[in-house]
């Protein structure tokens, strides 16, 4: 089976406070996974809890701590840009934040063209630039000499994908992309991975928050718990049928568009910002419905489900 | 039948703004009638840009230059009487909110003071807004609160970084209503949170306005939360309300193309057909297109849609519409 | 031009504006000046104001007006010089401490510091002192553009620190712009309201300190400048004897410069700031 990208034990630690008192804060915890070529792959989880500085670290804005990247096959060094090779581009949660308010858009556009392609004639570039945008519902007349606040979130979203596509990669790492943009305009864009896929044959790694667009658009699902990764596998078996506590957690706290399905059970929040990174054992034991005492002392194994990977001591075996 | 709390008459507030010579006019609310009753939620469930925002801005009076209220009344209904809020001065105006009414703007987790622990800022608070008596055990009032609400009493001993960010918007939200206020408006409480933070925030509002009986104005454009904390919704767009009924109704029968288009563009578990998005863009509320707004973006559009505005009218029991697709049952659901 | 015209929007730029091109009138008067400058007794000595002499002439025989514009001419260039170098130096300062980070900001800002801690005045009295004999309007310039730029270093320096955090930044990197086009691209749009002001700041703090220089005759004196014309004024007494053409002319001069390059600054530093241009891309 062929892999785009692997990551085998990523760890990022951050280390803050005092010299009195130290906090260390594991932010990715021996995170693994691959994704293949022409497959939307989702990391989804709350915030915080590492899901994003999994993707920096990729992308290389963010040093690892330990661990692997292997980008096709061959390791990425830690100083390499993985993007560099043209493959990988990304696009961000806040569409307002991605451009330079004081420029025009189009700006990147012929930025990234200039770069990565050599120098073209304006001609070139500009029919480059429109088809692109094409791809995403917009032309270039509508982009050129405009300033991102001329726009909405949704379209300056799709704007960065275009600039994105505009290398051909053959990965897109998105981040949050839909978060900052009205739920109802979330498909649109969605949609848009989904076209890739099927007809650029370009893999996503699509990190949200929202499992429900996650459903929606990918094929494999990775959820993170503080770092680490607690259930992962094909996107229906994860999320129709979740196996451990928290999955279980989030996907019955996303709210139906429907009265009749409303939540009937409390729930209870972590309180302080910090208490679950610094838990010995199960980092959720302390919200687990079904916490036992081993689930306070040691980490859960990762175990093979029928094709579902779950951190849980449920089944490892162990489990009282 | 619950009795009306909170009323607004044609209520009319444009931004006036002039940028370097050129003036601009944004209709951000444009002839407004709303009914919000006691002991209920109503929900106000619109896109970004829609002047939902300005909407809440006027309800609780803060409408200061370059907004400006052009016509239209705010009613509060209380205690038998009824109060124009534009014809009370500053004073009294002050008095009403945050014990009568309680506005929690969007963000506002970042209204605590990152300075000082939770609980001076509780105290602050009920020192600048609370009666003589009330002042004294200003510790123990807020404790008292905060245990009603489920809430862990250690938190008032921390600063605000060391919360979660679900847990500082649940504390603002204690916050807002620790005089007890008849009507709370929250405007997007639950955007930019986590989906289990989000429950545990809706699930905050649910306890508060079962143990108060009191009213919950909640704004936000995500209509899965609409359909789990509303009681009644109504749907704004371009600065008006274009639908209101009871939540089930609205979900299981809604009139108006944009609010179908609204539920339908949500994802939901066990489907991966393509659903679409609502269409084109909002229309700015500079230019607004002629006759109903939303005729650029709406498939059943007729000639008369790009003349006239339609207005708000009962279609049926308790159920309305501005739309000038008359009868029932002759055109479904937007997928 | 549409950025004119809204600048003239401004009662503040539109005085600036016309004291401006007052001043710059004059200083370009002193081309065709009949008399010069640097010569003694050309005219009769402490006439009031006529005809023949509109501002009257001073103990050393020379026509005030025709001085004045002499003198203008001088602190504009002298300020001018200042300004501009010490621009030149703070930006690439700025930018380069604030971009890199490390060591190389660690270093920069150290020197930076420094100059600042050095008590200014002293450092100026010792340096005009040492450079007397070869004092002129570049030396002067030049020196003063030495202390001009360290608290402007930083200022810059802390914007490019907190732009280097924005997401364009990220935006920019993948879209594989190096770091020299990066800096310059993305972040002296940002830059530019504080470069301009702090470039015309600059300059009214080069007259003000050029004057006090001359006043305690640290300048070359010969060498007519707004500050030494006082200097002059105030030698021969003019304030006790009355003769208040002489002294007042290089005090209005410099009093309507300040403001007006005050005024300047404010008005345009206002209409550069991104917050209000992004009000205006909107309805352009």
């Amino acid at each position: 089976m062929e892999k785009l990208l692997e990551v085998d034990h990523l760890t990022k630690v951050f280390s803050f406070g005092s010299m009195l008192s130290r906090i260390r804060i594991t932010a990715a915890d021996n995170v693994s996974f691959y994704i293949k070529p022409a497959e939307i792959f989702a990391l989804a989880g709350e915030s915080g809890c590492g899901k994003s500085t999994t993707a920096r670290m990729i992308l290389g804005f963010e040093e690892r701590t330990s661990g692997t990247i292997l980008y096709s096959g061959k390791k990425v060094a830690r100083s390499e840009k993985v993007w560099f090779t043209q493959g990988i581009q990304a696009i961000f949660q806040d569409p307002f934040g991605t451009f330079n308010p004081l420029r025009t858009v189009d700006r990147y556009f012929f930025e990234t063209v200039q770069n990565y392609m050599g120098h073209r004639s304006k001609d070139v570039a500009i029919k480059l630039i429109d088809h692109h945008l094409k791809a995403v519902g917009l032309t270039y007349e509508e982009v050129s000499s405009r300033y991102p606040s001329e726009f909405s979130g949704g379209q300056l979203q799709r704007i960065s994908i275009a600039r994105a596509l505009l290398t051909n990669p053959i990965l897109l790492i998105a981040d949050e992309p839909v978060s900052m943009v009205d739920a109802s305009l979330r498909m649109s864009i969605v949609n848009l991975f989904k076209t890739l896929k099927e007809e650029l044959a370009v893999s996503v790694l699509y990190i949200t928050h929202d499992l429900a667009t996650a459903y929606y658009v990918s094929d494999r699902i990775a959820i993170m718990f503080r770092g680490d990764i607690v259930e992962m596998g094909p996107v229906e078996k994860v999320l129709m049928d979740p196996k451990h506590s928290y999955t279980k957690l989030l996907r019955e706290s996303i709210p139906e568009a429907d009265p009749k399905k409303r939540w009937s059970t409390r729930v209870t929040l972590a309180e302080l910002e910090h208490e679950e990174y610094l838990r010995v054992g199960c980092k959720f034991a302390g919200r687990c419905p079904g916490a036992k005492e081993i689930c306070t002392c040691e980490v859960p194994p990762n175990t093979y489900v029928d094709d579902v990977l779950v951190k849980c001591h449920r089944y490892s075996g162990r489990y009282p | 039948m619950n009795e009306s709390i909170l009323q607004t008459e044609q209520l009319k507030a444009f931004y006036v703004l002039d940028v370097y010579g050129t003036p601009k006019v944004v209709k951000a609310v444009n002839e407004v009638d709303l009914e919000i009753k006691e002991n209920e939620v109503y929900g106000i469930a619109g896109e970004s840009g829609c002047g939902k925002t300005t909407l809440l801005k006027a309800l609780v009076g803060a409408i200061e230059p370059p907004l400006r209220l052009v016509g239209g009344r705010v009613l509060y209904h209380m205690v038998g009487d009824e109060v124009d809020i534009f014809s009370l001065d500053e004073e009294e105006k002050r008095r009403l909110r945050w014990e009568y009414v309680s506005y929690v703007p969007q963000g506002s987790m970042s209204v605590l003071n990152p300075v000082i622990k939770l609980k001076e800022t509780y105290r602050d608070f009920i020192e600048s807004h609370a009666s003589k008596d009330m002042r004294a055990d200003a510790f123990q009032i807020a404790r008292n609160h905060i245990a009603e609400l489920g809430l862990p009493l250690k938190i008032l001993d921390a600063y605000p970084h060391q919360l979660s960010g679900g847990m500082r918007q649940r504390v603002t939200i204690a916050l807002a209503t620790l005089l007890h206020p008849r009507i709370i408006i929250a405007d997007e409480p639950t955007t930019a949170l986590d989906v289990v933070v989000q429950r545990g925030v809706v699930q905050l509002l649910k306890d508060i306005q079962r143990r108060l009986e009191n009213t919950i104005v909640v704004v936000t454009h995500d209509m899965g939360v609409q359909a789990n904390i509303a009681d009644r919704i109504g749907i704004m767009y371009a600065g008006k309300i274009v639908e209101e009924s009871t939540t089930e109704r609205i979900f299981g029968n809604p009139h108006h193309p944009y609010t179908q288009y609204l539920i339908n563009s949500l994802p939901r578990f066990g489907d991966k057909t393509t659903r679409k998005s609502v269409p084109g863009s909002p229309p700015s509320l500079v230019n607004l297109p002629s006759g109903c707004p939303f005729h650029p973006r709406c498939p059943y559009e007729m000639d008369i849609c790009t003349e006239q505005v339609p207005s708000l009218v009962n279609r049926d029991l308790n159920h309305k519409v501005a739309c000038w697709l008359a009868g029932e049952g002759e055109y479904g659901k937007a997928s | 031009m549409k950025v004119l015209r809204d600048l003239f929007r401004d009662y503040r730029f539109c005085f600036s504006f016309g004291v401006l091109v007052i001043i710059l009138i004059l200083a370009l008067l002193s081309f065709f000046a009949p008399y010069d400058p640097t010569l003694w007794n050309v005219v009769p000595k402490d006439t009031k104001p006529s005809a023949e002499h509109i501002l009257g002439t001073d103990s050393n025989g020379q026509d005030i007006f025709w001085q004045a514009t002499f003198a203008v001419r001088n602190s504009l260039i002298i300020s001018l010089i200042a300004a501009m170098v010490s621009r030149v130096v703070a930006i690439l300062v700025g930018m380069i401490a604030g971009y890199k980070g490390g060591s190389t900001d660690r270093v920069l800002m150290f020197v930076s510091d420094s100059l600042l801690i050095i008590p200014l005045f002293l450092t100026m009295v010792m340096l005009a002192m040492l450079l007397r004999q070869h004092m002129n309007l570049v030396i002067l310039g030049l020196m003063l553009s030495a202390f001009g730029w360290p608290w402007d270093a930083r200022l810059i320096r802390s914007l490019i620190l907190s732009l280097r955090e924005r997401e364009f930044t990220e935006t920019a990197v993948l879209s594989g712009t190096g770091t020299v086009k990066l800096v310059l691209k993305e972040y002296l749009p940002f830059a530019m309201p504080l470069i301009f002001s702090t470039l015309i700041n600059n300059m009214s703090w080069a007259i003000g300190l050029e004057m006090t220089l001359a006043i305690l005759g640290l300048v070359n004196i010969n060498i007519p400048t707004l500050g030494t014309m006082l200097n002059w004024a105030l030698f021969y007494q003019s304030i006790l004897l009355q003769r208040w053409w002489w002294i007042l002319t290089p005090v209005v001069l410099a009093l309507f410069l300040f403001i007006a390059l005050y005024w300047l600054s404010v008005s345009i530093s206002e209409y550069l700031d991104p917050r209000t241009r992004i009000q205006r891309v909107g309805t352009q």
